[in-house]
């Protein structure tokens, strides 16, 4: 195991996560919103937006799928070592991990049932920038409108359909996050 | 004029003061000690260890003083530090085969491999009050006690299994890590293993009249206790350093197999089935109410008739026998509830009212 | 408080708690069922709410705990002590200087705000609980959007009584999706859910349920086209704030049918009369004593 995998988790495990927590929850609860969280030390091909999220919500209990360029030796240990969490294929995920490319097609992740919506899938996407400009959102969580650089569009309402069935997702970039719930309702702008 | 009251911090401050006072009842009488409650009260601790769902005397013990012997209360004690531990691992499966027996029966043979070891049991016991405890009483005669005895004591129901008249228990439904329902929702239909696990920890009252309401027609499944046992097993761990398993600790079990009758279905020849029983420490009654209540919910998978008794009902028997639960949500009825209380004054007044122009009218 | 991790929970806790809750906001009006823990309070006083409380807070935050609308009800004073002790954050009694609310049964009268939570302790979250008790059948009727059965309750109830029967714990819908029980806050209440600029939040502890309203979430009331939906209105000023716009506790004075309606919501009306306002028992205004 490489050493830097064992270094970069959080200095304060319990207050670090729970700001960075919060600031998810923000984030997922009002979709478009753009916030700045931080703590982590990751390895070379992952954010520190992205490292952020999966100290704080994965476990031995939650399945990490790495996607494309995200799944290297390092990002493995790291993974492992801090979270403890099992590296899976696609279709066992609770988390999976990578930038858009590599993430697609989004129908091979666990979308949930009807009984069970919750039990679905969270794409963490790395971007190479996120901003509140392109696509047009609304939906709860949202006032009026709000605006994202979505990497795509037809995507996302194709996963609106689904509801109450679908994916959720947290968009990452350098230190900034913002997050797209299901319930979203995507337009062009 | 009002002046609204406002004294919940210093009332709870005070009635802290007052419980720890009664608890400690008359001070010019010696205050019990853990070590006597652990040794004296030993039944109580068991109990208080099985229901909490923690093996640990001391903390039963300790438990039980502070909740002035009130057994739910003390339970709630062990769940709620419980919950604060860390968790190392699953151990190996107990083996109940192996176990030190100093109680060991069968209601089925008359005698069997290992013996009928009676062990120290209330059974026989005339219900007359001892009034020597009471004076302060002497130290027991020195009862002949047989050490556990070494002996192997194969499990009466292998007697059976043998000749292929007992139900074999499947061994897929047992998963390499069993379910906890104490990390994980409870989600039905459960595993047989979660039932049990539910059951191990519920209520002892709950399973006893449940268990009884089968033997008055409620989900009859003739019940025989094909055997009890009450001893001790290694608790074994495997250490994946180590690659084998080691012995962690000792605990005192008790365990029943219910025999019970079935005269088989379209698919199945006639053949005896079982319900199953494990408690920790020293509980006979609830071992069995167990293994009844457990044989009654096993119905859809022997091809029973569901007869609507509460006792086969997963749903039912699951979602009340914990008594921490049902308690918690019984006395939270003490809370304020005048807020809701309002809205229904409020409605009832304007209904009657409503209801009484009505009739006025109609008059 | 040594011996316990920040917010009393430890982080694996934490962690399948901030799971369920992020499901559950991208699902609003859904229960997302939770493994919930014994906690030191019992069952029913809470603990459903605290465990949500819990994987929230941060050091920053500033908890207020209302029971009964009230922050000196003796269950809200316990849990607001509670969480003093094993998170060592600041606590308020006023709702405007609150990030974290934690509530039973009401709604705070004054409006929330963006960067305010209210989380709501719940004791029977399925709202067709009463018409249904099997949890394997409800779920059924939520995965398949069945509510007719929850409808012919309802207008039974205004057959025989002339008007919905249920004076708290009104059910409601979410997005026009899911049918959802808004915890027994009286229905007085219920307008208040509907496009809330906070996040509200729900934890059933014992049931094992947390469900979420994220902001400016479409949240009706049920009701019929020919019997909408109306809030209670108080039919007196509040006896010591004059306020005609608060939900009232009705306070027994003497044992000769005396009575008095004063605020339920105590911050509320310790600010009215602070900036003034007179109700016609009220002595003139003293700062309570924290």
């Amino acid at each position: 195991m490489d050493a830097a995998a064992l270094s970069g988790g959080f200095a304060n495990p319990a207050i670090d996560s729970a700001r960075v927590f919060r600031e998810v929850l923000q984030a997922m609860a009002r979709p478009g919103r753009i916030a700045r969280i931080s703590g982590v030390g990751p390895p070379p091909g992952l954010s520190p937006a992205a490292a952020a999220v999966l100290l704080t919500l994965a476990d031995d209990t939650t399945p990490v799928h790495l996607a494309g360029p995200c799944d290297t030796a390092i990002i493995r240990d790291y993974l492992r070592f801090h979270t403890g969490a099992p590296v899976a294929a696609r279709g066992r995920a609770a988390f999976a991990i990578g930038p858009w490319e590599a993430l697609v097609p989004i129908i091979d992740y666990p979308f949930g049932s009807d009984e069970y919506p919750d039990h679905a899938a969270t794409l963490i996407v790395e971007m190479p920038a996120l901003a509140a400009t392109g696509a047009r959102l609304t939906g709860p969580g949202i006032r009026d409108e709000a605006y994202l650089s979505l990497p795509e569009i037809a995507p996302f309402r194709e996963n609106r359909r689904l509801f109450p069935r679908g994916l959720d997702f947290i968009f990452t970039s350098g230190d900034a996050i913002a997050a797209l719930p299901r319930t979203t309702i995507v337009g062009a702008r | 004029m009002y002046v609204a009251v406002k004294g919940g911090e210093r009332a709870i401050a005070a009635a802290h003061g007052w419980l720890d006072e009664e608890r400690r009842g008359d001070p010019a009488i010696p205050e019990l000690g853990t070590d006597q409650i652990r040794t004296q009260m030993t039944l109580a601790v068991d109990r208080v260890m099985a229901e909490g769902s923690l093996y640990d005397p001391d903390l039963a013990a300790l438990a039980l003083k502070q909740a002035r012997g009130d057994a739910i209360e003390a339970i709630f004690l062990i769940r709620a530090y419980r919950t604060t531990l860390p968790r190392f691992g699953a151990s190996i499966p107990i083996a109940t085969g192996a176990m030190a027996c100093e109680r060991r029966i069968s209601a089925i043979f008359k005698d069997a491999p290992g013996g009928q070891v009676l062990g120290p049991t209330f059974d026989y016991t005339h219900r007359l009050l001892d009034f020597a405890l009471m004076a302060g009483g002497e130290a027991p005669s020195s009862a002949p006690q047989s050490e556990p005895r070494d002996a192997a004591k194969p499990h009466v129901t292998e007697i059976l299994a043998r000749e292929d008249l007992i139900q074999a228990e499947s061994e897929h439904d047992e998963v390499d890590t069993p379910p906890d329902l104490t990390r994980a929702p409870l989600s039905l239909p459960a595993s047989r293993a979660l039932r049990l696990q539910a059951l191990a920890r519920g209520d002892e009252g709950f399973l006893l009249s449940l268990a009884y309401s089968t033997q008055r027609g409620y989900g009859r499944n003739h019940p025989f206790v094909g055997e009890l046992r009450v001893g001790t097993v290694a608790v074994e761990m495997e250490i994946p350093e180590l690659g084998f398993a080691v012995e962690i600790g000792e605990i005192v079990v008790s365990e029943c197999e219910s025999v019970n009758q079935f005269t088989g279905s379209k698919t199945q020849p006639a053949q005896f089935t079982r319900g199953y029983g494990l408690v920790f420490g020293r509980g006979e009654r609830k071992a069995i109410s167990m293994a009844l209540v457990d044989r009654a919910l096993r119905w859809k998978e022997l091809g029973e008739e569901n007869t609507g008794a509460p006792a086969q009902d997963e749903e039912f028997v699951l979602a009340h026998a914990d008594n921490i639960q049902a308690s918690g949500f019984l006395e939270h009825i003490k809370l304020p509830h005048y807020v809701d209380f309002q809205a229904e004054l409020e409605l009832i007044r304007k209904l009657r009212s409503e209801a009484l122009a009505h009739l006025g009218a109609d008059a | 408080m040594s011996g316990y991790n920040f917010a009393y929970l430890d982080e694996q806790t934490k962690r399948m708690i901030r799971r369920a809750l992020l499901k559950a906001v991208a699902i609003p009006g859904y229960q997302v069922p939770f493994a919930s823990r014994e906690m030191p309070m019992p069952y029913g006083w809470g603990t459903g709410g605290v465990q949500v409380t819990a994987a929230c807070l941060v050091p920053e935050d500033t908890l207020k705990v209302i029971d009964q609308g009230a922050d000196d009800t003796t269950n809200a004073v316990s849990i607001r002590a509670f969480f003093a002790r094993v998170a060592d954050i600041a606590t308020t009694e006023h709702t405007r200087d609150a990030s974290v609310i934690q509530t039973r049964h009401r709604i705070p009268e004054a409006p929330l705000r963006e960067d305010q939570i209210l989380v709501f302790q719940v004791p029977i979250p399925e709202p067709l609980r009463f018409l249904e008790p099997r949890e394997t059948e409800t779920r059924k009727m939520h995965a398949l959007e069945e509510y007719g059965l929850m409808h012919v309750r309802l207008y039974e109830d205004i057959a025989r009584h002339g008007e919905i029967a249920k004076s708290y714990a009104y059910p409601v819908r979410v997005e026009g999706r899911y049918v959802m029980d808004p915890s027994p806050i009286p229905k007085f209440d219920n307008p208040k859910l509907d496009d809330c600029p906070a996040l509200q939040l729900f934890g059933a502890g014992r049931e094992q349920r947390i469900y979420a309203l994220p902001p400016y979430t479409r949240v009706e009331s049920l009701d019929f086209e020919d019997y909408p939906f109306k809030a209670s209105r108080p039919d007196h000023p509040c006896a010591l704030c004059g306020a005609r716009d608060s939900y009232l506790d009705e306070v027994v004075i003497d044992d000769a049918g005396g009575r008095m309606f004063v605020c339920s919501d105590t911050d509320y009306c310790n600010d009215r009369r602070a900036a003034g306002h007179r109700g016609e028992m009220a002595a003139p205004f003293e700062e309570m004593p924290e």
